[in-house]
C-alpha cells in the first residue's frame, strides 16, 4: 500500500468530512429538535433544506441577470443570501407545521408522519414546476465566485479552498448560536419545557403552540441556511437534491442521541468523517476492490455497531416516559 | 346534471367528425387499418432533452416518407412512449406496447441500460427495435433477431477514446471515474482496456451514483495527479464532476463519452468543461451533408435545433418504414406480420442522412462513425477533432 498516498491526502480528507459533517449537523438539528418537541420525525426536513438551496441559487441568478453580482462583495452576497435561506426556509417549516402537522397533532403518531413524507413529495414536485415553468431547467447552477474558489496552499501537498473555510465557519457559528440560545435564554428554557413535558409547560404560563412554530423556524432556518452553503460548496442543486443529505443528517441526529441538540452537532461531524474517509480511503486499503460506492455502506454499518452498544446514540440520554 | 348539454354536444360533434372522416381523407375510405411506429425515450426528467429529439426525429420521419404506404392504404401513426431513462419503466412500456398490435417497429431507446430488458420483452412478440442511440455491445452481441441499431459501439468508442488520449492528447495516466450503469461502466471499462493493452497508467477506477458532492473521489484523484481523467456517463453528473476537481486545483484534461454530449454540460459546468474532449457516435448535423435539409426542416417545425441522436432517430425510423413496405410486398393484401418486419429490417440497405447504413448478422451497422469533439466556450462552436470510419468489431463466439 501507497502510505505516502494516504498521509499525503488526509488533511483534504479531513477538511471534507468536516464540511460535509457540519452541513449535516445543521440539517440534523432540524429533525432533533422536532423530535424533541413533538417526538415527529419531520421527513419535509429535507425539501425544506433544498427550498433553500434554491432560494440561494435564484437570488444569485437574478442578481447575475442584472450585472449587479460582480459589483458586490463575494462575502456580502453570501450573507445576503444565507439570511434569505434562513428566512424563506424557516417561515416555510412553520407554515408545514401549521398547515400539515398542527390539526393532526392529537391524531396517533403515525399520521403526521404519513403527512410528513406527502410534504416532502409536494415540496420537490412544486419547486420542480415552479423552476421548470420559470427557468425551463431544474437543475440549477451557483455562479461561482473566484475569491472563495481560490485555495490556501500551506506546504506542498495540503491546500484548501477558501469557500470549505467559509462553510465550517459559518456553520459553527450557527450551532454556538443555537445553543447559547437553548440553554441561555428564557426562550430555550421554553423550548425545553415544552420538549420535556407539553402539559405542565402550559400549565406554567408557556405557550406552548407558539413554541413549537418557533422550533419549525429555528429548525427550518438551520436546515435552509445549510441548503444554501450546499449550494456555494458543491455548485449543483436540483428539487430532488435534499433527499440523501436528509436521510443522511436524520441518520446522524440518532446517532447522536435524537432529541439532543449537541448530538446532533456530533453525529453530523461523526457521520461525515466517516463517509469523507470511506470514500477516499477504501479503495486505497483494499487494492481497489472497493471503491468510493461503498462509503455508504462502510458508514453505516459503523452506525450500526455504535448503535448496538449504544441504542440511544452517543450522547443519548435515557429516554422520559411521557405521561 | 350541468354537464349533459357540453355531453351532448360532444356527442354530436364525434358524431359529425366521423361522418365527414371518409371524405376528408379520401385514402382512408380503401383503409387496411393502422400501422404505428412506437419511440421510448426519456421525455421527462433530466435527459429529456436528448428524449425529446428522439421522438421528433422519429416524427418528422414518419411525416416524410410515409407515402408509399399511405397509398398501400394504411394510416401511419407515431406513438412515443415516455420510458424515463428507467429500466423498470422502459419494461412496462414495452409489455403496453407489444400488446398493441398495430405497432410493428419500436425506434429507441436512448439508454443502453434501459434498452437492454426491454428488448427482451419486444423479443417476445418478434417486435422490432431500431436503436437510434445505444451504443453498449451487449445490446447486439445477445444476437436477438429483432433488434437492430444504427450507431456505433462501446468497445470501438472507448478504444478510440483511449487512443485519443494517447496519441493526441499525449496521455501517460489516466484515472477513470463512472456512474455504474450499463453504459457509463461499460465504457470506462473498454477504455482502461486499451489503455492497459497500450502501455498506459490506469491510475484509478472508481464507480459513483453520487450527484453533487465530488469531494471524496477528487481527493484521492488530485494525488495522483493523472494526465486525464475520463467520465463514463452522464452530463448531469459529469458537469459538477469536473467542475469541483477544477475548484480543487486539479489541473488533468477531462474527458468524456456520447453521454456528455449536450448543451447542458456546458450550462452546467461553465468555463470547468471549456476545452474538454468527448467521443461521440453521434456528429452534430452540420458534419453530415446530407443532414442539412433534416436540420432545417427540424427547425422550422419544432422551433429549435436537433439534439444529438435526432438525426440518428430520424434514419432509424426510415429504416423502420422501408422494412415495412419490403414486408408488404412479400404478403400483398395484409398487414405484415411483427416477425416480418423484423426479419426484412436486415436486408434494408438505407443511404440515411447520418451516413449508409446496412446491418451484420448481429444487427450493427457494418461500418459506424465515430468523433471526437473538442468543447468550446459555445456549444455550436464545438470543434470536431477526428472522424473515424470503423468497421463493426464481429460477433462474439458463442459459448
Amino acid at each position: 500500500m501507497d502510505w505516502q498516498l494516504v498521509l499525503a491526502i488526509l488533511p483534504q480528507v479531513v477538511i471534507d468530512g468536516l464540511v460535509l459533517g457540519f452541513m449535516y449537523a445543521l440539517i440534523a438539528l432540524g429533525y432533533t429538535m422536532v423530535y424533541g418537541v413533538l417526538e415527529l420525525i419531520n421527513f419535509a426536513h429535507s425539501e425544506i433544506f433544498m427550498v433553500g438551496g434554491f432560494v440561494g441559487v435564484e437570488i444569485l441568478l437574478s442578481l447575475q441577470s442584472h450585472g449587479w453580482l460582480g459589483r458586490i462583495n463575494p462575502f456580502v452576497a453570501l450573507i445576503l443570501i444565507v439570511l434569505a435561506g434562513m428566512v424563506v426556509a424557516g417561515l416555510l417549516a412553520v407554515a408545514v407545521e401549521r398547515i400539515a402537522y398542527r390539526p393532526l397533532r392529537s391524531a396517533p403518531r403515525l399520521i403526521p408522519l404519513i403527512s410528513a413524507i406527502g410534504v416532502s413529495f409536494f415540496l420537490q414536485d412544486a419547486v420542480r414546476l415552479t423552476e421548470s415553468l420559470w427557468r425551463n431547467a431544474f437543475y440549477l447552477t451557483y455562479p461561482s465566485f473566484a475569491v472563495l474558489n481560490r485555495r490556501i496552499e500551506l506546504g506542498q501537498s495540503i491546500d484548501f479552498s477558501v469557500k470549505s473555510i467559509v462553510v465550517i465557519a459559518a456553520s459553527l457559528a450557527m450551532l454556538v448560536a443555537l445553543q447559547f440560545l437553548v440553554k441561555r435564554t428564557r426562550l430555550g428554557r421554553a423550548i425545553r419545557a415544552v420538549a420535556e413535558d407539553q402539559p405542565t409547560a402550559s400549565l406554567m404560563g408557556v405557550n406552548v403552540n407558539r413554541i413549537i412554530a418557533l422550533t419549525f423556524l429555528i429548525g427550518g432556518a438551520m436546515g435552509g441556511a445549510a441548503g444554501v452553503l450546499f449550494g456555494v460548496q458543491y455548485n449543483t442543486i436540483n428539487p430532488f437534491t435534499g433527499f440523501i443529505p436528509g436521510i443522511k443528517a436524520f441518520t446522524a441526529a440518532v446517532l447522536g442521541g435524537i432529541g439532543n441538540i449537541p448530538g446532533a452537532m456530533v453525529g453530523g461531524l461523526v457521520l461525515g468523517l466517516l463517509e469523507a474517509f470511506a470514500a477516499s480511503y477504501l479503495s486505497l486499503f483494499t487494492g481497489g476492490a472497493f471503491g468510493a460506492e461503498y462509503k455508504d455502506i462502510f458508514a453505516f454499518s459503523i452506525l450500526i455497531l455504535i448503535l448496538i452498544f449504544r441504542p440511544r446514540g452517543l450522547l443519548g440520554e435515557v429516554v422520559r416516559e411521557r405521561a | 346534471m350541468r354537464l349533459h348539454p357540453v355531453r351532448s354536444l360532444l356527442v354530436l360533434a364525434l358524431a359529425v367528425g366521423v361522418a365527414l372522416l371518409p371524405s376528408a381523407s379520401p385514402l382512408e375510405a380503401q383503409g387496411k387499418g393502422t400501422i404505428k411506429i412506437a419511440t421510448q425515450s426519456p421525455l421527462s426528467g433530466e435527459l429529456a432533452a436528448l428524449g425529446e429529439g428522439i421522438k421528433l426525429g422519429a416524427q418528422l420521419a414518419i411525416e416524410k416518407m410515409k407515402g408509399p404506404l399511405e397509398k398501400a392504404g394504411y394510416k401511419i401513426e407515431l406513438v412515443p412512449f415516455d420510458d424515463q431513462a428507467k429500466p423498470d419503466v422502459g419494461v412496462a412500456n414495452a409489455k403496453n406496447i407489444n400488446a398493441d398490435k398495430d405497432i410493428l417497429v419500436v425506434v429507441g431507446h436512448l439508454n443502453s441500460g434501459v434498452a437492454i430488458p426491454s428488448s427482451e420483452v419486444y423479443k417476445e412478440a418478434s417486435l422490432a427495435m431500431i436503436s437510434p442511440a445505444n451504443t453498449n455491445p451487449t445490446i447486439t452481441d445477445r444476437l436477438l433477431p429483432n433488434v437492430y441499431r444504427v450507431c456505433g459501439r462501446d468497445d470501438v468508442q472507448g478504444a478510440v477514446a483511449a487512443r485519443f488520449a494517447k496519441e493526441n492528447l499525449k496521455a501517460k495516466s489516466v484515472y477513470l471515474v463512472h456512474n455504474k450503469n450499463q453504459y457509463g461502466q461499460g465504457i470506462a471499462e473498454f477504455f482502461q482496456e486499451w489503455a492497459k493493452k497500450n502501455g498506459m497508467t490506469v491510475t484509478g477506477f472508481e464507480g459513483t451514483e453520487e450527484r453533487a458532492n465530488f469531494d471524496p473521489i477528487l481527493t484521492p484523484i488530485k494525488a495522483k495527479n493523472p494526465d486525464v481523467i475520463f467520465f463514463g456517463g452522464e452530463y448531469p453528473q459529469a458537469a459538477p464532476l469536473f467542475r469541483q476537481a477544477r475548484e480543487k486545483g486539479i489541473k488533468s484534461q477531462f474527458m468524456g463519452p456520447d453521454g456528455v454530449d449536450s448543451t447542458e454540460l456546458l450550462k452546467l459546468g461553465g468555463d470547468a468543461v471549456v476545452g474538454m474532449h468527448f467521443t461521440t457516435v453521434a456528429g452534430s448535423v452540420k458534419e453530415y451533408p446530407k443532414a442539412r435539409e433534416f436540420a432545417e426542416a427540424y427547425k422550422k417545425k419544432f422551433g429549435k435545433d436537433p439534439e444529438p441522436f435526432a438525426a440518428q432517430s430520424y434514419d432509424a425510423t426510415a429504416i423502420g418504414l422501408k422494412a415495412i413496405e419490403a414486408a408488404l410486398k412479400g404478403s400483398p393484401g395484409k398487414t405484415p406480420s411483427r416477425e416480418a418486419v423484423a426479419k426484412a429490417v436486415r436486408g434494408v440497405k438505407h443511404a440515411g442522412i447520418t451516413g449508409n447504413v446496412n446491418f451484420d448478422e448481429k444487427g450493427d451497422p457494418k461500418i459506424a462513425t465515430y468523433l471526437i469533439y473538442q468543447v468550446a466556450k459555445d456549444w455550436k462552436d464545438n470543434k470536431l477533432v477526428k472522424q473515424l470510419d470503423i468497421p463493426t468489431p464481429a460477433a462474439p463466439k458463442k459459448s
